[in-house]
């Protein structure tokens, strides 16, 4: 009886421990990561290192990459590189707000429908399935064009609220796995009320599984802003990778050969969004020991 | 299999019922006064089409009939197929607008979105468990998944068609021809067609393929698997197996990604300036031509329904068990 007391509050440190001596061994989540973390620091610090205005006209236009101009200057002389990097941090600040909000609604009506079960799981359930075939993107059209999205906040949020439903069924299903478990049904017996079997017995039991979700809505939502940018309905103040490209194709810059205006941007999302599923894969092999490589 | 139908039609009511309420909802309830700054957003110069704007915004709000009957009268003209009338286009109206663009836009989709699922399931079939091939096809398939799809269009568009000049990188058909049934003709249009769809082919590809290794690696490892090997089946056997079950996810994913692959579609079509259902928006919110944009809207949200049907169906046709009404496809 001791040691089963002595050794319960030890377990998850060293569940927590043994995912870490897996994690940095892992090629893939270091690679990906690496790859995220050195795009978000110039995100974070290139605009306040290289000073300047990104959208300043300057007076020396479509100059190819050079040292004064690293990414080189688009047909108005505007610096790329100076957008890139305050696109950069748009881009995150639409995935972060985009994938948080999604994965916030996706969990709370993943685990409601999941543990309740019943009418409620009935009318959650249809909620999710008739906004899970909407095209999001079609709806986002709609939305923006006629309030005319200014910031890149509000576009993130718009985002998160449409993109929930993929994974508020996949929570649910997780839930439904869970909710017959013996742990639930102690602690249903020993009287914890549904909020806190779902935040102290259900959702620990998941967090890898939730943060894998958030990954993917973070992906999913900077791909979705980018499309918005591109269509022109994206934020109508400041910069962003989508609108950079969004202008390098309104200007011709196809036809008249600058291909340093729309090769970083797009580079760039794809770098951000092909390193996070990659360390996704990396993820999953560090909490699932069967996909593990030996 | 009734029970399944039912239930896939009453959530696709459901929807087209929520799209067209907020179709209707959105430019009612946007803040101030509606009919004004959507008269004077539209900036249009055509003292005509500033005066049939206003007619038609204060016969669509009624403004003097309750919210009811307004809601009404909405899904009456629905009915009768009337979208309004574009702004862009003065005076034709939006159905007419959309049914020219459509073609292009489904002769573009369709193809790509068949194609790279085929062809995705099947590099991802191969790739699973063979270490060269995984290492190969992964790496790309995480690229090309990754891509904006207006990305690789660009991309597509300046090496084949700027660079090297293969292929034209504007336009469904050239400026110099009309559209006509001779064989130049088509070719000219399977000329303009071949980038856009190479476009939207490869970045869908990427996700087929991963998708599929993961769940014919799922498979291998399943009973079934096992215990057929341990008969001594050979591979190749098993392996057949295990792509039959592998592929109904696959299909329910397809139908996950409409939406997804339907805005591919759209950006690609800008970036080519294909006269498709992309293009049209662009156009739709550059001069705010805002029936047309609804009317797009629409048109897209029954599109999806209708392939989402077809692929319901598909997936009774490919699962027994949803036949037998038993546990198969989540409704």
């Amino acid at each position: 009886m001791t040691t089963i007391q002595e050794a319960a509050p030890r377990e998850p440190a060293g569940v927590r421990r043994e995912a870490l001596y897996f994690a940095v061994r892992n090629g893939k989540l270091m690679a990906g990561f690496g790859i995220v973390l050195v795009l978000l620091l110039l995100g974070l610090f290139g605009p306040l290192l290289f000073a300047g205005v990104p959208n300043d006209y300057g007076t020396r236009p479509m100059s190819p990459p050079s040292g004064e101009h690293w990414f080189g200057t688009t047909t108005f002389g505007q610096d790329v590189f100076l957008q890139f990097v305050h696109g950069l941090r748009s881009t995150f600040v639409v995935g972060v707000i985009g994938g948080g909000i999604a994965a916030v609604i996706g969990m709370f009506v993943g685990f409601v429908a999941g543990y309740r079960g019943g009418i409620v799981d009935e009318v959650l359930n249809m909620l999710t399935n008739v906004i899970l075939v909407i095209p999001t993107l079609a709806v986002l059209l709609i939305i923006n064009a006629y309030l005319g999205i200014r910031s890149v906040a509000v576009q993130g949020l718009f985002i998160g609220l449409t993109q929930w439903p993929w994974a508020a069924r996949a929570i649910r299903a997780q839930t439904f796995s869970l909710r017959t478990r013996e742990f639930v049904d102690l602690a249903r017996m020993s009287g914890s009320g549904t909020g806190k079997i779902i935040a102290k017995e259900i959702a620990p039991n998941m967090s890898s599984y939730l943060f894998m979700t958030f990954i993917l809505l973070f992906g999913g939502s900077v791909l979705i802003a980018s499309s918005l940018d591109f269509i022109g309905l994206g934020p109508t103040e400041g910069v962003s990778l989508g609108l950079m490209l969004q202008n390098a194709n309104q200007w011709s810059a196809l036809q008249l050969g600058m291909w340093w205006w729309f090769v970083p941007p797009g580079a760039a999302i794809t770098a951000i969004v092909g390193a996070l599923y990659v360390a996704n894969v990396g993820l999953d092999e560090v909490f699932n020991p069967k996909l593990r490589e030996t | 299999m009734r029970r399944y139908f039912g239930r896939k039609l009453l959530i696709y009511g459901l929807t087209f019922f929520v799209a067209v309420t907020v179709n209707w909802m959105i430019p009612r309830f946007m803040p101030g006064d509606p009919i004004a700054s959507m008269v004077a957003r539209a900036n249009v110069t055509n003292a005509q089409a500033v005066e049939a704007m206003r007619a038609y915004y204060s016969n669509l709000f009624g403004l003097d009939q309750p919210l009811w009957q307004q809601y009404v009268n909405f899904w009456g003209a629905l009915a009768h197929g009337d979208f309004g009338i574009s702004i862009w286009l003065f005076p034709t109206p939006v159905t007419d607008v959309i049914t020219q663009a459509v073609p292009y836009t489904l002769a573009l989709i369709i193809p790509s979105v068949l194609l790279s699922w085929v062809v995705g399931n099947r590099f991802g079939a191969y790739a699973a468990r063979r270490k060269l091939l995984d290492n190969t096809v992964l790496p790309v398939g995480y690229v090309l998944t990754a891509m904006p799809y207006m990305w690789l269009a660009v991309l597509l568009a300046w090496g084949f068609g700027v660079l090297l000049g293969w292929f034209p990188v504007a336009g469904g058909y050239s400026f110099s021809m009309r559209p006509n049934w001779s064989w130049t003709f088509v070719l000219d249009l399977l000329h303009h067609w071949a980038l856009p769809f190479l476009s939207l082919f490869l970045v869908a590809l990427g996700g087929w393929a991963i998708g599929m290794r993961n769940m014919i690696i799922y498979e291998l490892e399943s009973d079934y698997s096992s215990y057929l090997s341990a008969l001594g089946a050979p591979s190749r056997l098993i392996r057949r197996y295990a792509f039959r079950n592998a592929v109904l996810p696959q299909i329910t994913g397809l139908a996950l990604q409409l939406g997804v692959l339907v805005a591919g579609a759209l950006v690609t079509e800008i970036v080519f300036a294909y006269p498709g259902l992309g293009s049209l928006i662009l156009k739709a919110i550059q001069n705010k031509d805002f029936f047309l944009l609804q009317g797009t809207f629409l048109f897209i949200v029954l599109g999806v329904l209708i392939a989402n049907f077809i692929i319901d169906i598909v997936y009774v046709v490919v699962d027994p068990r949803t036949r037998a009404g038993m546990a198969g496809a989540q409704a």
